[in-house]
């Protein structure tokens, strides 16, 4: 596994005895489609209850489904952005089994034969990076939501979600720890924003996950038995609920017990997990290729007009970044995960100096909204007003230090830096007769310290040139006062 | 016209399109006749006001260009029907009323056809006799203790008995061409694809196929005409050119190529059977085709294949009968007792039989040895038609083993009741289209029919060969009325 095994690795530490953490992920995401999956009704998050549902999504009596192409093609996208093998032939199964909120009696899914198959992810960790295999991916319809409480009595059920299309992507069991699993999950996330095939807004649950976990001791070959952790919808719980299972797995082994492969419930309330249940109580889902749908076939050509499709994706933009722009690794990372940032990057650096774009963005915009809990989508400093600030200080016209205080003036209302270096007169003192006068009075008035410097205390440089930015209000060129300063003071 | 009800469907609209009648005429006909004809229980559902108020919408602004001008129609009650009660004849949806309309109904109302009820039917298409219904069994116009089979029993009485000139069935292992068999009249399953499933209660998806059952050959072909289209609200419809089959409809058959399977030729069958197949073979020599011997292997293994896939398949459909969302409710303590409640009331019997079974062919453990054999023998299954139809052109063989039993005969012996499928299930399991054509009596008196097996898309030609027969067998039956009061 890459350079992971020469890092830190992450061991649960029980009687002296050191534990593997093995974790698989089963990451459910909301296909980005105006349309379900097998009718046209639509699928905007957050509308009326029961206002999104066909009499198809709502099972009734001789509607039959019917494939939204467009959703395949998100499947397909998303496969290829996974490195993955696409399925030419591919089959709907019906997974039977009763709910209130699962109005057809049966989940249509891929069991056998999913659309797309074996791939990989690479993450970037702060050891190095690390690849993960992926073991399938697979489309199936979402169930609607059952509301228990809002009815003392009785539950209500909104269909609105039944018959979404959920795009479940399966890794192989190759992550060791939470931080990979967070890893891992963004980079899952950050490809399908590249490609535009799930929002990945875990709040609104486009992005959840089943969490497979098992543990063993450090050099066993054999995986450990594992337990499932339905339904986990933030990278914290995830974190958190793994960190639990594992030490409880880790406990019952230690006092000789055997761990029961089983369903288990992750509260976030009380940071447990708790079985659901056990493999003997499991569902029999009775899976069967679903008669109402035809095989899903397509020749190489439509994948391949759907690969020309396909946007530069977060790995290539890295390596881009890094070649062409000369940035870290780190840097990059920071730039790409995100494609709106990477935009708003590429946007700024249009016009502006790279190095400082990215110092900037990386820096002082990304404190700037983390401060105020906006996405950079919301920036209240446009790219264009940004780069305009870099200017500033590369032409001289302010300095760093005035720059951020610029920076805080223009998040109120995006206004242009140059209007606000106007208004304020905050441009910098760069004229040489003036900025001389200023060193002059600095030098008369600490005479002393002139004294000081000249037996060759000259760690005092540093007080003059601060006494000159602070008589000059922080307007002074600093660096045409370190050069006056150097020649006064010889 | 007292001879309205007489009229075959292709006489009854030249007779609309030269105004020797008007559709409020022969509405009314049909209506007054259907109301004295309460004691076969054909009927689910009745919509004559609005059938008479549509025909003289009609009549005040008539569109004779239309296939189906002003015609009524009663159909099977298992098509949903837009604010019209639609049951499957089952007690689970006993209140369910579609707001939409089946594609297949919806063809026929764009020809000018006027609904005139709903007919009954086994029990979400689950019997060969219409006696799983939750309204009651069906009684057949031939006789007053026959069964008109099933599950279009509803349909083939009432087509029978004249209550309406034309109507529709659906056909999942021989719902259509049995009970045309038992009662005199024609039934076509078309190739499946070629009707829209698209709101028509589901059985067995994969199976199941709507058909025109009709008085005679050239009225299928003409609602064949109209019933069928490409459909892209159903997956399996299938886009192919479809001929005008009533207008190219022939009697020239010369040199067709006939196929008789050896295997049809089973244990026990009756020396009538016998003599109606080789009476069908020599019609057809009369008519200028060629008699060849085939074989269809496994032929045996038809009707165990249909008993696992039916099932299944009605498993899963009818798992959305819940008591949730629509249809019949019991309360209960909790969700899961509520369900059990609902759907141990609200279906019956043998649906309940069949999602036993259908629940067990697919469980895991038996799911290869049942339902996984199964798919794999009907391929066997088709595989064997499509070899004989390298050599022959169609296939005939009777429609079924028997003639029409007694209401309550088999009832209580679903293993002989499944057994009277046994000619028509293979042909569904092929997705062939397959017509039955009344061809003579027993000595008892009573209907029994012989069937045309096509290529797929090929209904033209099995058409032309039953049309060719009719000719020749020249069948007539006159029940007497004996039912009407």
């Amino acid at each position: 596994m890459d350079e992971v095994s020469k890092k830190k690795e992450y061991l649960i530490d029980r009687n002296g005895k050191k534990y593997e953490v093995v974790i698989g992920l089963e990451v459910h995401a909301q296909v980005l489609s105006e349309s379900k999956l097998f009718s046209t009704s639509p699928t905007k998050f957050g509308a009326e209850a029961n206002t999104q549902v066909s009499l198809v999504d709502a099972a009734f009596p001789g509607m039959l489904p019917v494939i939204n192409e467009f959703c395949i093609k998100q499947a397909i996208k998303t496969g290829i952005g996974l490195n993955a093998k696409i399925n030419n032939k591919s089959i709907f199964d019906r997974k039977n089994y009763f709910y209130a909120d699962l109005p057809q009696g049966y989940q249509i899914s891929q069991y056998k034969d999913p659309i797309v198959g074996e791939g990989s992810v690479v993450l970037d960790l702060t050891s190095g990076s690390k690849t993960v295999g992926i073991e399938r991916l697979h489309l199936e319809q979402d169930a609607g939501k059952s509301i228990h409480d809002i009815d003392p009595k009785n539950t209500l059920v909104d269909l609105n979600r039944s018959g979404v299309a959920l795009m479940e992507i399966v890794s192989k069991p190759d992550l060791r720890s939470p931080e990979e699993v967070n890893a891992y999950v963004k980079k899952l996330r950050s490809i399908m924003r590249y490609l535009g095939t799930c929002d990945g807004n875990m709040q609104e649950g486009s992005l959840r996950a089943d969490v497979n976990v098992s543990v063993r001791k450090q050099g066993e070959d054999k995986y450990g038995t594992r337990c499932e952790i339905k339904n986990v919808n933030s990278i914290k719980f995830m974190q958190m609920a793994i960190v639990h299972e594992a030490n409880r797995q880790v406990d019952i082994l230690e006092e000789g017990g055997k761990i029961d492969q089983e369903t288990r419930l992750f509260d976030t309330k009380k940071n447990e997990t708790r079985s659901m249940r056990s493999k003997e109580d499991a569902h029999d889902y009775r899976y069967f290729p679903d008669p109402d749908l035809l095989p899903l076939e397509f020749d190489n050509a439509y994948v391949e007009k759907i690969r020309k499709e396909i946007p530069e994706l977060p790995d290539e933009k890295k390596s881009r970044f890094i070649e062409k722009f000369n940035l870290s690794s780190y840097e990059a990372n920071i730039l790409v995960s995100d494609l709106d940032t990477s935009k708003y990057f590429e946007e700024v650096i249009k016009n502006s100096d790279v190095k400082n774009s990215a110092n900037w963005i990386t820096g002082e915009l990304f404190a700037l909204l983390n401060d105020k809990n906006l996405e950079i989508t919301e920036s209240p400093i446009s790219a264009k007003n940004l780069s305009n600030l870099i200017n500033l200080i590369k032409d001289g016209t302010i300095s760093g230090k005035i720059a951020k205080t610029v920076f805080e003036l223009m998040s109120d209302g995006d206004k242009n830096p140059i209007d606000v270096v106007r208004e304020k007169g905050l441009e910098q003192e760069s004229n040489p007769k003036e900025l001389e006068k200023l060193i002059e009075k600095v030098i008369s008035e600490n005479q002393d310290k002139v004294k000081e410097y000249k037996s060759g205390k000259e760690k005092l440089f540093g007080f003059f040139v601060g006494q000159a930015m602070k008589v000059s209000g922080g307007k002074a060129n600093p660096q045409l006062v370190n050069e006056i300063l150097k020649k006064k003071l010889k | 016209m007292s001879d309205i009800i007489n009229l075959n469907l292709f006489e009854l609209v030249s007779n609309i399109k030269d105004k020797k009648v008007s559709s409020n005429e022969v509405t009314n006909a049909y209506i007054e006749r259907s109301k004295k004809s309460k004691h076969l229980n054909s009927y689910n559902e009745e919509t004559f006001d609005d059938a008479l108020k549509k025909s003289k919408e009609f009549d005040s602004k008539p569109n004779f260009s239309k296939k189906l001008p002003g015609v009524p129609i009663a159909v099977k009650d298992l098509f949903c029907t837009k604010n019209v009660k639609t049951t499957a004849s089952s007690k689970i949806l006993n209140n369910f009323i579609p707001t939409y309309e089946s594609t297949v109904t919806q063809n026929l109302w764009n020809e000018g056809a006027i609904l005139l009820g709903k007919l009954n039917c086994d029990e979400f298409a689950m019997g060969s006799s219409n006696e799983t219904s939750y309204f009651g069994n069906v009684v057949s116009p031939i006789d007053k203790n026959l069964v008109p089979g099933g599950s279009s029993g509803g349909s083939a009485s009432a087509l029978a008995a004249k209550l309406t000139p034309t109507t529709i069935g659906t056909d999942t292992g021989g719902s259509i061409r049995q009970p045309a068999s038992f009662t005199g009249t024609v039934g076509l399953k078309p190739t499946y694809g070629s009707c829209s499933r698209y709101g028509i209660v589901a059985f067995a998806s994969s199976l199941d196929q709507a058909g025109p059952m009709t008085k005679n050959v050239k009225d299928s072909a003409l609602m064949l005409e109209v019933m069928s289209s490409f459909d892209n609200k159903d997956s399996t419809s299938i886009d192919f050119k479809r001929p005008s089959y009533s207008k190219d409809l022939s009697i020239d058959i010369k040199g067709k190529k006939i196929g008789i399977p050896k295997e049809y030729r089973v244990d026990g069958m009756s020396e009538e059977i016998e003599k109606l197949w080789e009476d069908g073979k020599n019609y057809l020599k009369n008519c200028g085709a060629e008699i060849l011997d085939i074989s269809l292997p496994h032929t045996k293994f038809a009707l165990p294949t249909y008993y696992i896939v039916a099932p299944a398949e009605a498993s899963s459909n009818l798992a959305r009968y819940d008591g949730v969302k629509y249809g019949f409710r019991t309360e209960g303590k909790n969700l899961i007792d509520m369900y059990e409640k609902t759907r141990s009331e609200g279906f019956g019997e043998e649906v309940k039989r069949r999602i036993m079974i259908g629940t067990y062919v697919l469980s895991s453990g038996y799911y290869d040895a049942y339902y996984l054999k199964a798919q794999k023998v009907r391929r066997l299954i088709k595989n064997d038609f499509n070899d004989a139809f390298q050599i022959v052109d169609a296939i005939l063989t009777p429609s079924t083993p028997s003639s029409a039993f007694k209401i309550g005969e088999k009832l209580n012996d679903p293993v002989s009741m499944y057994l009277n499928d046994i000619f028509t299930v293979p042909v569904n399991l092929a997705g062939l289209p397959g017509i039955s054509i009344p061809a003579g009596l027993d000595r008892k008196g009573y209907p029994l029919g012989l069937q045309i097996i096509g290529k797929p898309f090929d209904e033209q030609n099995i058409l032309n060969i039953a049309y060719s027969m009719e000719d020749k067998i020249n069948f007539k039956f006159d029940a007497k009325d004996w039912w009407m009061k």
